[in-house]
């Protein structure tokens, strides 16, 4: 049995980050694109852990604590504004949240 | 043993991520998001991190999901509809973060590889020891940290409050 290298829970990481990207990108849902950023976050976090067993540092552990933390605030306002974006124009499209616009 | 279970639950964890993305129900998405949160815990879990792989299935599968589903249910969203432009979107989209993905994997990856030992951390990390490092060096964003989910609590109640116009 071999251990798994770094690099590969790395690449996992950026596969996963990239699809987050492309899922925000491509989306029009409010909740799915909050979802595609909820699935960024955590490819950042496997980056951390991989690194922290790399160089046998457990501060990793620590930011991905903090990471975690943020991402529940996040989705607690995040949420409270989409239900306030429905309420306010009756849509979860993001396309027709446009009001800002000039 | 160890690249049996990567492999796998690395695949699980792909084809699920790709499911939120690919999914037209935001219900189905959110449910492909807990099943890839469970399989970057067992990675969290290989790689040493017992604790943080246990707060991922509480907090993030748990508590945060759980908050999706309450407001997706509450507010039903429609099934997308994926229109005749979604291909120009999806290139837009696609392109450069293939690009940026191949360049990430190809390049970056062999020539910068970490230079530690490798070596797995003997043991399990204990929360003994995350803990002495979280209430000594990290004491000050700690505290930083539960002002700010006292300001998002204050937040969420603000903005859900209703105002009779």
């Amino acid at each position: 049995m071999g251990m798994v290298p770094a690099t590969h829970y790395l690449a996992l990481g950026a596969v996963l980050f990239v699809i987050g990207v492309a899922g925000f990108i491509v989306r029009r849902n409010v909740i799915t694109m909050f979802m595609s950023v909820e699935l960024m976050l955590n490819a950042v976090n496997l980056t951390f852990l991989a690194y922290a067993r790399t160089w046998n540092q457990v501060d990793a552990h620590i930011f991905v604590f903090f990471v975690m933390t943020v991402a529940a605030a996040e989705a607690a306002v995040g949420l409270a504004l989409i239900l306030g974006l429905d309420r306010h124009s009756q849509t979860l499209d993001i396309d027709s949240a446009d009001k800002l616009q000039g | 043993m160890e690249q049996i279970v990567f492999y796998v639950f690395a695949a699980v964890a792909v084809g699920s991520a790709l499911l939120v993305v690919l999914q037209q129900r935001a219900v189905y998405s959110a449910f492909s998001l807990i099943v890839c949160f469970g399989a970057l815990a067992v990675l969290y879990f290989q790689l040493g991190a017992a604790l943080v792989a246990a707060l991922q299935v509480i907090v993030y599968a748990g508590a945060i999901m759980v908050l999706f589903l309450f407001v997706i249910m509450l507010l039903d969203p429609q099934a997308e509809r994926f229109g005749p432009d979604r291909f120009k979107k999806t290139a837009l989209a696609g392109l450069p973060m293939a690009a940026f993905l191949a360049f990430v994997l190809l390049r970056v990856f062999p020539a910068w590889s970490p230079r530690g030992s490798g070596e797995p951390i003997g043991s399990v990390e204990g929360p003994k020891r995350i803990a002495h490092i979280l209430f000594q060096d990290y004491l000050l964003p700690f505290e930083v940290t539960s002002i700010l989910i006292l300001v998002a609590i204050l937040g969420a109640v603000v903005l859900v409050k209703h105002r009779p116009d």
